[in-house]
C-alpha cells in the first residue's frame, strides 16, 4: 500500500470521525425539527413564533441548570443537588427580599450560596474520594431541608426590581421575550465558549475521557473537578434566580425532580454519561426537545401530563441505544 | 488490657461500627427525649411500641435495599425501584378495586401475582438493557425511573385508587405470631437472600461479576445472566415493598408512592459498607443502614421537626457516615493522629460532633 493510499485512508477515517462525534447532536436537532414540524402540521397556532419563544421562556431555568449539569457529566460525575439548589436560591432570595434587604445584595447572596455548596461538594468528592452520587445526594437533601427550614410555605416576592424584571417584555416584532431568556442565552454562550475554547474546557473533556491519563499528563484534575461542581452550583443559582423571576415567589417544594429533567436533557442532547463527549449546544437542543414535548401535549389537550414522562423515557431509551450503536463507549461494558 | 488494646481497632475498624454507633446514639437521643420510647408492650397478643414501629416502617426500605445491594454488588445501580414500587402498588390496587368483593382472598392473590409479574417484566427490561445491550446501569434504569412513574399514573389514570380489602391491608398493618406481618415478611426475604447468597456460591459469583465482569466470564461464570438476575431480584423486592407501602395506606398513588425510595435504598446500602463500585456486598450492613435511616426519620417526626427539614439531618448523617467510612478520610485522619500522637478521645469527640451536628 502506498503512502498516498494510507494518507487517503487516514483522511477518510478523520473525515468519518467528525460527524460521528457530532451525530447525536445532529439527531437531537433532527428530532426537534420533526417534532416541531408535527406541531405545525397539526395545530395552526403552533406556527406562531411566540410558541418557540414560550418554550425558551418556560424552560429558561431548566436550560441554565442543564448547562451546569453538562459540565459535571462531561467529567464523568453527576450532580443530583441541582433541583434543590434552584429551590433554595429562589427561597433565600424571597425570604431576604421579604426582610427588606436591597435587591442587589440579595442577588449577590443568592448567587453565592449555590457555588459555595457546589465547591464544598466538589472538595468532598475530590479529597475524600466519595462517589459524586452520594455526595450530591446529601447536598440535595441539605438544600431541600434548608428550604423548609426557611419557611414551610411559599413566600411571594413583591420587590420592585424583581417584579419589573419578571414583567419586562422585550418586543421583537409582534412577539416578546423576557429578561430571563436573555440571561439564559448569555449563560449558554459563555458556557459553550468556556468548554470549547478555554483551558478549563479542555481539562473537563480530558478528565471525562480518562481521569488517569489526565492526571499523568499533569492536568489539574482536582481543581477542575471541584470547579465543575462549583460551576454547576453557580448555574443552579442562576436558574433559581430565573425561576424566582418566572414565578415571583419562593416555594419549598418547587423544582422537585428537576435534576432528572436536566440529566434527561443532557443525555437527549447527545452527551455521554460516562463523560468525555458532548456539547452545550446539544444540551440546549435536549431542553428544547423536552419543552416542545410539553407544548405538544398542552396543545393536544386530550393527553395527560404523565405521557410527558413516558415519552421522555422513550426518547432517553432511543438516544442511549443510538449512542451504543454508534459505538460510543469508553469503559468496556465487558459482558459479551 | 493488652487484648483490649489490640481488639479496640478491630472493633472500631469494623465497617458496621460507625453505623451502629450512630444508630445507638439516635435511639439514646430518642429515649432521653421521650423515656417511653424504648417501651415495648403486648396488646391483644400483638407487640406494640416505638421500636416495633420503626422496624415495621423500615420493612419496605429493607426489602428495596436488599435488592439494591445485589445490583450494586454486580457493579450496577437501580434507580427505577421507586417507580417499580409505584407500578406494582398501582397494578395490585387497580385489580382489587375492580373486584365485586374486595375482601376475597383469591382476588387479592391474583392481584398480587399480576403486580409481581409486571414488576418482574420491568426488572427484566432493566436487566436486558444493562446486561444484554450493555448500557451503563445508571442511565438504563433512569429510563424506567422517569417512564415508570408515568406508567404508574397511566395505570391509575392519575387518580389515587382507594381500596377496602382486609387481606391486602394485612400485608401492611397485619400481625403474625405477635409480630407485624411486614416485619416477618422483611425478615423472611432477608433470610432467603442471605441463605441463597451466603450458603451457596451465588454470593461469591455475584461479587466476582461486580469485581470484574470480563474476568468472571473468562472464569466460566455467566456474568450476563447474573447481572440480569440481580435486576430482576431488585424489581421483585421493590414489588413486595410496593405492596407493603400501598397496603399501609390502603390506596395507590402513582405520583407519590415510593418517591425517593431509590435514594434511601442506595444510602442504606452505602451506609452498610457496600461500595458503589461493586464487588463486595454486606446484607447485614444494608439492614442496619435501612434501620438507621428509618430511625432518623421517625425520631425527627417524634421531635416535632418538619419532615422536610428532616432532610437536613439526613444530609448531615449521610455525609458523616460516608466520611468516616471513606478510606481517604481515614487515611488523612490516621496520619494526623500519628503526627500529633495525641490520645484518641478528642478526635472521637469531633466525630460525634459531626454526627450530632
Amino acid at each position: 500500500m502506498s503512502t498516498s493510499q494510507l494518507a487517503e485512508r487516514l483522511n477518510r477515517t478523520t473525515r468519518w470521525r467528525l460527524p460521528r462525534r457530532q451525530l447525536p447532536v445532529l439527531v437531537s436537532l433532527a428530532l426537534l425539527l420533526v417534532m416541531y414540524g408535527i406541531g405545525v402540521s397539526q395545530y395552526q397556532a403552533f406556527s406562531n413564533i411566540q410558541v418557540v419563544f414560550n418554550v425558551f421562556i418556560d424552560n429558561g431555568f431548566l436550560l441554565v441548570v442543564a448547562v451546569g449539569m453538562t459540565f459535571v457529566i462531561l467529567t464523568g460525575g453527576i450532580d443530583l443537588s441541582v433541583g434543590s439548589v434552584v429551590a433554595m436560591t429562589a427561597m433565600v432570595s424571597a425570604a431576604l427580599l421579604r426582610d427588606g434587604l436591597p435587591p442587589a445584595l440579595v442577588l449577590l447572596i443568592a448567587l453565592l450560596i449555590g457555588p459555595t455548596l457546589g465547591f464544598v461538594m466538589g472538595c468532598i468528592i475530590h479529597f475524600f474520594e466519595i462517589q459524586p452520587f452520594i455526595v450530591t445526594l446529601a447536598g440535595m437533601f441539605f438544600a431541600r431541608g434548608l428550604c423548609t427550614w426557611i419557611s414551610s410555605s411559599s413566600i411571594p416576592i413583591t420587590d420592585g426590581f424583581w417584579t419589573s424584571a419578571a414583567q419586562e417584555r422585550i418586543r421583537i416584532g409582534d412577539n416578546f421575550l423576557t429578561v430571563g431568556v436573555l440571561i439564559t442565552v448569555v449563560v449558554v454562550a459563555v458556557a459553550a465558549y468556556t468548554l470549547a475554547y478555554t483551558r478549563l474546557g479542555r481539562n473537563v473533556y480530558a478528565i471525562g475521557g480518562n481521569p488517569q491519563s489526565a492526571l499523568l499528563m499533569g492536568l489539574p484534575v482536582g481543581r477542575t473537578r471541584i470547579a465543575v461542581y462549583t460551576i454547576s452550583g453557580l448555574c443552579s443559582a442562576i436558574g433559581g434566580i430565573l425561576l424566582s423571576f418566572y414565578t415571583l415567589s419562593g416555594a419549598p417544594l418547587i423544582a422537585v425532580g428537576m435534576e432528572l429533567d436536566a440529566i434527561a436533557a443532557v443525555v437527549i442532547g447527545g452527551t455521554l454519561l460516562t463523560g468525555g463527549a458532548g456539547y452545550v449546544l446539544g444540551t440546549m437542543l435536549g431542553v428544547l426537545v423536552l419543552g416542545v414535548i410539553q407544548t405538544l401535549i398542552t396543545f393536544d389537550g386530550t393527553l395527560n401530563s404523565w405521557w410527558t414522562k413516558i415519552v421522555i423515557g422513550g426518547l432517553l431509551f432511543a438516544f442511549i441505544v443510538l449512542q451504543r450503536l454508534l459505538g460510543f463507549r469508553k469503559k468496556s461494558f465487558s459482558t459479551r | 488490657m493488652s487484648s483490649w488494646r489490640t481488639r479496640l481497632p478491630a472493633v472500631t475498624g469494623h465497617r458496621l461500627f460507625w453505623p451502629v454507633v450512630v444508630l445507638i446514639l439516635l435511639l439514646a437521643a430518642n429515649a432521653i427525649y421521650r423515656p417511653s420510647f424504648l417501651a415495648v408492650e403486648m396488646k391483644n397478643g400483638h407487640l406494640y411500641g416505638s421500636l416495633v414501629d420503626i422496624v415495621r416502617l423500615s420493612a419496605p426500605l429493607i426489602l428495596v435495599a436488599l435488592g439494591m445491594t445485589l445490583v450494586i454488588a454486580t457493579g450496577g445501580i437501580d434507580l427505577s425501584v421507586g417507580s417499580v414500587v409505584a407500578v406494582s402498588g398501582a397494578v395490585a390496587c387497580l385489580h382489587i378495586s375492580q373486584q365485586p368483593d374486595q375482601n376475597s382472598l383469591g382476588s387479592v392473590l391474583v392481584a398480587l401475582a399480576m403486580a409481581f409479574g409486571v414488576s418482574l417484566l420491568l426488572g427484566l427490561w432493566n436487566g436486558t438493557l444493562v446486561a444484554v445491550i450493555g448500557i451503563q446501569p445508571i442511565i438504563a434504569t433512569l429510563i424506567l425511573m422517569v417512564a415508570g412513574r408515568g406508567l404508574a399514573q397511566l395505570i391509575t389514570s392519575g387518580q389515587i385508587i382507594t381500596i377496602n380489602s382486609d387481606p391486602y391491608r394485612m400485608i401492611g398493618v397485619g400481625h403474625v405470631l405477635t409480630l407485624p406481618f411486614a416485619i416477618v415478611l422483611a425478615l423472611a426475604v432477608t433470610l432467603l437472600v442471605a441463605v441463597l447468597t451466603r450458603r451457596t456460591a451465588l454470593g461469591m459469583i455475584v461479587e466476582a461479576v461486580g469485581g470484574n465482569a470480563e474476568a468472571s466470564r473468562l472464569a466460566g461464570i455467566r456474568a450476563r445472566r447474573i447481572k440480569l438476575l440481580a435486576y430482576v431480584v431488585s424489581a421483585a423486592c421493590a414489588a413486595v415493598a410496593g405492596f407493603m407501602m400501598t397496603a399501609n395506606v390502603s390506596s395507590a398513588d402513582g405520583n407519590a408512592a415510593g418517591l425517593w425510595v431509590e435514594l434511601d435504598a442506595i444510602l442504606a446500602v452505602v451506609i452498610g459498607g457496600t461500595s458503589l463500585a461493586g464487588g463486595r456486598f454486606y446484607l447485614g450492613g444494608t439492614v442496619v443502614g435501612a434501620l438507621l435511616i428509618q430511625t432518623l426519620t421517625t425520631s425527627v417526626y417524634a421531635m416535632n421537626i418538619d419532615p422536610q427539614t428532616a432532610l437536613l439531618f439526613k444530609a448531615m448523617v449521610v455525609i458523616a457516615v460516608c466520611l468516616v467510612q471513606a478510606p481517604a478520610f481515614r487515611a488523612k485522619f490516621r496520619r494526623r493522629r500519628a503526627m500529633t500522637a495525641g490520645p484518641a478521645a478528642p478526635t472521637g469527640e469531633q466525630r460525634k460532633e459531626q454526627v450530632a451536628a
